[in-house]
């Protein structure tokens, strides 16, 4: 067991895991650790029974019906838009898009932006992206011709920005990184990076489905095009994400999906628009989810962004300097700033063995390449372990993680 | 009682001595050292298994009687799975190996202990074994 000692914590953690009842699950007879968030959050009951509540309560469709249920469900999707433009402090409820998660925003606006791709224009991504930043580029650029780039990364898992001044220049069309990387744990310097997209006038897209979990993120203070994010990597469902996009931008790009609710006027020959947001949500969305998503930032927000990630950054030193001493533990992603993620293998254990002996624990790991194929690449690995924490972790589960990658590696070698 | 019976038997007898996951996971780890080494030139995309979390290749030869298999992988467990498969089934009679309905499976627990994606893994190095037995047989 490690030698360190469990910090002080700033909220009770005993009542926060309280609200998540999946916690109290056994698996293979052991209480379940779940070190699984950077794949996705568990749910608080709030969320749960706002999901409940919302189908035996008011279901009902959205911005159509004149009956009472569609003006309160319709009130209750509009007040969740507005509790998210205040989460990510953008400047208008316009500019905040319901999507189906982080890549259906990134594919939004690789499809949208179409019209700025051409040859002789450049995209520029990170060699570090999850393939959801990868293959929506890889797309575009095939079928426009516009050539893709990246910025390179070193052994600590940090981007290199060296070359930073050449591979965004006047040709380049949109920059496209993750605020924080998921394989990683990198906290990358994407202010920098959204200032010389600026000067050259190209757009700025930020993933940050890995930050929104851990800190305050601000759209303004950022100053970028689009900031895209999931609900269900923070504590909300699954199948609905958040497209932020400048108004003054969004306003111009075509729509992605044609339908019902994205427009004014319809006649055979032609349509009219809706405004924003709406021109950007053809189709009847994930309403339930949309509205439950208010619940979870509600949730964060009563614990506070700054317990949250004084909290989990405990967690990840605490767990960081116990990992260190074991045997043969290579840490993959070793940036100063780091949010939520510890990747590591241990030699002679194979992450799926790794994984498959946690589990056997009770212990909820990652394995695998995390969707980011050229990181593995680029260290000449098959995958890492990985361990990704929030805020309802504890320190004694980072122990039981330790005692159990002792035993896998005991059993494994 | 055929030989690929027998030899299932023998793996669930194994089994049985074992009370928890521990001394079963334990088996399995020591099967997989101690299978016989694999030809490298046959690591190549054509003898991986689909389906497998970590990479497992298989080659199987048959020298006009019977179908010999080999495997390898280069995580433990799955190393060890298709290490029993191996056990049981090579050095076997083609027809034999199509008919085997490999009832040890069910029997030592392994498909409650892996979950679907994984078992999908299992189900697909059967798949293959047999359908290699089943060719020889169509020719």
């Amino acid at each position: 067991m490690s030698t360190a000692t469990h910090p002080t914590i700033s909220f009770d953690i005993e009542i926060v895991r309280a609200d998540f009842p999946v916690l109290n699950t056994l698996v293979n007879k052991y209480p379940l650790a779940y070190l699984d968030n950077g794949a996705t959050s568990q749910k608080p009951k709030q969320v749960i029974d706002a999901i409940r509540r919302y189908y035996s309560e008011y279901n009902s469709n959205i911005h159509r019906g004149v009956h009472h249920l569609s003006q309160v469900a319709t009130e209750a999707y509009e007040h969740s838009r507005e509790k998210v433009r205040a989460f990510v402090n953008a400047a208008s409820t316009k500019e905040i898009i319901f999507t189906k998660g982080t890549t259906d925003g990134i594919n939004l606006i690789a499809s949208s932006i179409s019209h700025l791709l051409k040859p002789g224009k450049e995209v520029l991504i990170s060699s570090m992206e999850h393939h959801s930043n990868i293959v929506p580029w890889q797309m575009a650029c095939e079928k426009s011709g516009a050539k893709l780039r990246w910025i390179p990364m070193n052994d600590k898992g940090e981007l290199v920005l060296d070359e930073i001044d050449t591979l965004i220049n006047e040709n380049t069309a949109i920059v496209a990184i993750m605020h924080v990387s998921n394989a990683l744990g990198t906290i990358n310097p994407i202010k920098e990076i959204i200032q010389k997209a600026q000067a050259v006038n190209a757009l700025a897209l930020i993933d940050g489905a890995q930050a929104v979990p851990h800190f305050k993120v601000d759209v303004q203070a950022l100053d970028c095009d689009f900031y895209v994010f999931s609900a269900h990597k923070m504590l909300g469902p699954t199948g609905v994400g958040i497209l932020y996009g400048k108004e003054k931008i969004m306003e111009k790009l075509p729509p992605y999906q044609g339908g019902g609710d994205m427009i004014k006027v319809v006649t055979l020959e032609k349509t009219t628009y809706n405004d924003l947001p709406l021109r950007f949500e053809a189709g009847t969305p994930n309403i339930e989810g949309g509205i439950v998503f208010a619940e979870a930032i509600d949730y964060m927000e009563n614990l506070g962004h700054e317990a949250i990630e004084a909290y989990e950054n405990q967690l990840m030193h605490y767990a960081t300097a116990a990992l260190s001493e074991i045997d043969g533990i290579k840490f993959y992603g070793t940036a100063e700033n780091k949010a939520g993620v510890i990747s590591f293998l241990i030699e002679g254990c194979h992450p799926y063995d790794t994984g498959f002996v946690l589990d056997k624990m009770g212990i909820a790991v990652r394995t695998g390449h995390h969707c980011a194929q050229p990181v593995m690449d680029f260290y000449k690995i098959p995958g890492t372990v990985r361990a990704s924490f929030a805020f309802y972790n504890t320190f004694d589960e980072v122990d039981r993680l330790i005692a159990g990658l002792h035993k896998a590696k005991k059993m494994l070698s | 009682m055929s030989q690929i019976a027998e030899k299932e038997e023998e793996i669930i007898d194994a089994f049985e001595m074992y009370e928890d996951w521990n001394d079963k996971y334990e088996y399995l780890i020591d099967l997989a050292k101690t299978l016989p080494p694999f030809d490298p030139k046959y690591k190549t995309e054509d003898h991986l298994i689909h389906g497998c979390q970590s990479r497992v290749w298989l080659h199987a030869d048959f020298d006009g009687e019977k179908v010999h298999y080999f495997a390898d992988s280069e995580a433990m467990i799955p190393k060890g799975i298709v290490g029993m498969l191996v056990k049981v089934l090579s050095n076997e009679k083609p027809e034999d190996i199509a008919k085997a309905e490999l009832g040890f499976i069910k029997e030592i627990g392994l498909t409650e202990h892996l979950s679907p994606n994984r078992s999908n893994g299992l189900v697909a190095m059967v798949r293959q074994m047999k359908n290699f037995a089943i060719e020889v047989l169509a020719k």
